[in-house]
């Protein structure tokens, strides 16, 4: 390849031009640490996350000890949440309960990103016949309730985290490919997608490294809406006792076995505390998944 | 002369619209030839984009090329497989497009750009892909290679952009080059320094450029040949002088005297063609130029006019042709 000669470089003498300009990353950021309610949700997640961390290695008391106390113990200077119908300390169950719903939240919201978006990105991107049937496949699983493959799960395999995992995963992917189909029908037809194919890009190079890196932004808000959404079921799927098999401490078990005192009205602390501690993380979860989505929202630049 | 790169023949595309069939391109045919610049001119929607996009066979639903052949390397464009396409595209035919900002991918380097443009095609390390890169960059002499490949888009000027796709399209050192517009988006001095970019590449590599543009001058600073089309044909085609000193189709007359004058009194008015371009969906019957032109005579009306030899090297689709309109009336008019 002959070179030429190099023209004096005066025009962009300067440097460069654009350089002051903020990334649309670093732009978000800002504004998300403006939103009060989605930074405290920030924070109130990261203390979750290491006191879920800690309860790897260490609680109170051990969490499924029976008779660390005497049974219905109301809340003391030992046990400062008290003990539960058999003499368990509540706050190592509660600690110890945070793995399960942080483990369910993140690894359907895994699984669910994987499937949907790869899904939603195929259909939208090639349309025709494979977008026809998977937007038919994805129409019949919201048809599906996570309750009759869970049930169906815990029939065929008995009662495990990852049942519950593969249950929520299996009717809650269709949001994300929806997503991400319209995403990637959208940026399609951009031309630098015409680009990359007038200079023999693979279709799967296009789909997953051109069309996916533009689609990220809202594929990250509504991952962490997935977050919440599977915690909440998974609760409610053990909480109806299909899911983590006792005596694995759980949110949602712990509800459940809290629901007896409480109706016999002599010690209402047992569901108090898992119901709280899920309520405020959900809340955190969707106040931070809220921030993100008017962080990275074009339409709302302030 | 020597045997031409790419040959098209009687291509026909068309799209499959609600309303109606758009016959975009309607029998296009032409060579092109080793190192040969040849400019495609004439006003939006004549079927100039569709005519690249269809060599590269990038016409999407519901676009089809319905007719013809595309002849390259001894295999014909139209009927080869997805992936011997793919692997045309790129390698031998490369592609730029108007507007440089929207044609690279906001979100990735530029360098990286470029690099995946190489690795489409073989198998480089990341290593060499990146010191070709640089070496890309700095033939289309983008200031600072080497920092310059890890920058985005939105860091590049206009022109830089502009270079970069030039990069990228050189990247596999194609045979042709087909540039759609690839200044109408830059301002002036800096069209100026890519067509003297695209020419110097003609010289240096050989490479042979469609150059598909609306503007004339663009056409007589790069190239040596020009097609002019309307309403999915050629009306018109010749080498550059021949077609600018001695234009024989009333449209390419009028496209050239809508140019604007610097030595014109500023008084005057701009002159421009009454009417738009057809619907290319009920084209209109006989010469499809004939409800716009000053010129026609009966038979335009119902008579389509084939590519006539007008002698030099120089065709025309057209009965009347302006040798004849100015001779007849052509004090009052010209």
């Amino acid at each position: 390849m002959a070179t030429l000669l190099p023209v004096p470089a005066v025009e962009y003498a300067g440097g460069t031009l654009a350089g002051e300009q903020v990334s649309l990353w670093r732009d978000g950021v800002r504004r998300l640490r403006r939103n009060k309610l989605a930074l405290a949700a920030a924070i109130y997640l990261m203390v979750l996350a290491l006191v879920c961390l800690l309860s790897l290695f260490w609680t109170p008391y051990k969490p499924n000890l029976i008779g660390t106390c005497v049974t219905y113990a109301l809340p003391t200077g030992a046990h400062p949440l008290g003990c539960d119908d058999l003499g368990r300390d509540s706050l190592s169950r509660l600690m110890v309960g945070s793995q399960v719903s942080l483990a369910v939240g993140l690894a359907t919201a895994f699984i669910v990103l994987v499937i949907g978006v790869a899904l939603g990105l195929v259909a939208g991107y090639f349309r025709g016949a494979v977008d026809a049937l998977i937007s038919l496949a994805t129409n019949i699983f919201y048809g599906v309730p996570p309750l009759l493959v869970a049930v169906a799960l815990y029939v065929l395999l008995g009662p495990s985290l990852i049942n519950i995992i593969i249950a929520i995963s299996a009717t809650g992917w269709m949001d994300m490919a929806r997503l991400a189909r319209g995403q990637a029908l959208s940026i399609r037809e951009r031309e630098f997608i015409e680009a990359a194919r007038s200079g023999g890009a693979r279709a799967g190079k296009i789909v997953f490294g051109h069309i996916m890196p533009n689609a990220l932004g809202p594929i990250i808000v509504q991952a962490t809406f997935v977050i919440p959404a599977a915690i909440l079921t998974a609760a409610f799927l053990t909480f109806l006792g299909f899911g983590v098999p006792p005596p694995t401490a759980d949110w949602g078990g712990m509800a459940s076995e809290g629901l007896p005192s409480l109706q016999g009205g002599f010690d209402p602390y047992i569901l108090l505390w898992p119901a709280v501690a899920l309520s405020v993380t959900l809340l955190a979860f969707n106040f931070f998944g809220d921030g993100l989505r008017d962080a990275f929202d074009p339409r709302q630049k302030r | 002369m020597t045997a031409p790169v790419l040959q098209v023949k009687d291509l026909k595309t068309q799209f499959f619209t609600d309303d109606g069939v758009v016959q975009a391109v309607d029998g296009v045919s032409f060579d092109l030839y080793p190192g040969e610049t040849l400019g495609i001119v004439g006003e939006s929607g004549c079927g100039k984009s569709v005519t690249a996009l269809s060599i590269l066979r990038l016409i999407q639903r519901p676009g089809r090329i319905v007719a013809g052949q595309i002849l390259f390397k001894g295999s014909d464009i139209v009927t080869l497989s997805e992936e011997e396409v793919r692997e045309i595209r790129g390698k031998d035919i490369a592609m730029i497009f108007q507007d440089p900002l929207s044609s690279l991918n906001p979100v990735l380097k530029v360098g990286f750009q470029i690099e995946e443009a190489m690795q489409a095609h073989e198998k480089v390390s990341g290593k060499s892909a990146l010191s070709r890169t640089i070496e890309l960059l700095k033939q289309v002499r983008i200031p600072a290679a080497e920092s310059r490949v890890n920058d985005y888009p939105f860091q590049f000027s206009g022109g830089m952009r502009q270079r970069a796709m030039i990069a990228m399209g050189l990247a596999n050192t194609p045979s042709i080059l087909i540039a759609d517009e690839p200044t109408t988006a830059l301002d002036v001095t800096v069209q100026a320094q890519i067509l003297e970019l695209l020419r110097d590449l003609n010289h240096d590599l050989n490479t042979s450029i469609m150059m598909i543009t609306h503007n004339m001058g663009v056409v007589a600073g790069l190239c040596t040949r020009v097609l002019v089309m309307y309403a999915g044909r050629i009306v018109e085609q010749g080498p550059v002088e021949q077609i600018f000193k001695n234009p024989q189709h009333p449209y390419t007359w009028s496209l050239l005297r809508s140019i604007p004058r610097l030595d014109s009194d500023r008084h005057d008015r701009l002159l421009s063609i009454d009417g738009l371009p057809p619907d290319l969906i009920k084209p209109p019957a006989g010469c499809r130029f004939n409800p716009r032109c000053q010129f026609k005579i009966d038979r335009c009306r119902h008579d389509d006019p084939p590519l006539m030899d007008m002698g030099a090297d120089q065709e025309a689709a057209c009965w009347v042709t302006m040798r004849r309109a100015l001779s007849h009336n052509g004090d009052q008019r010209a």
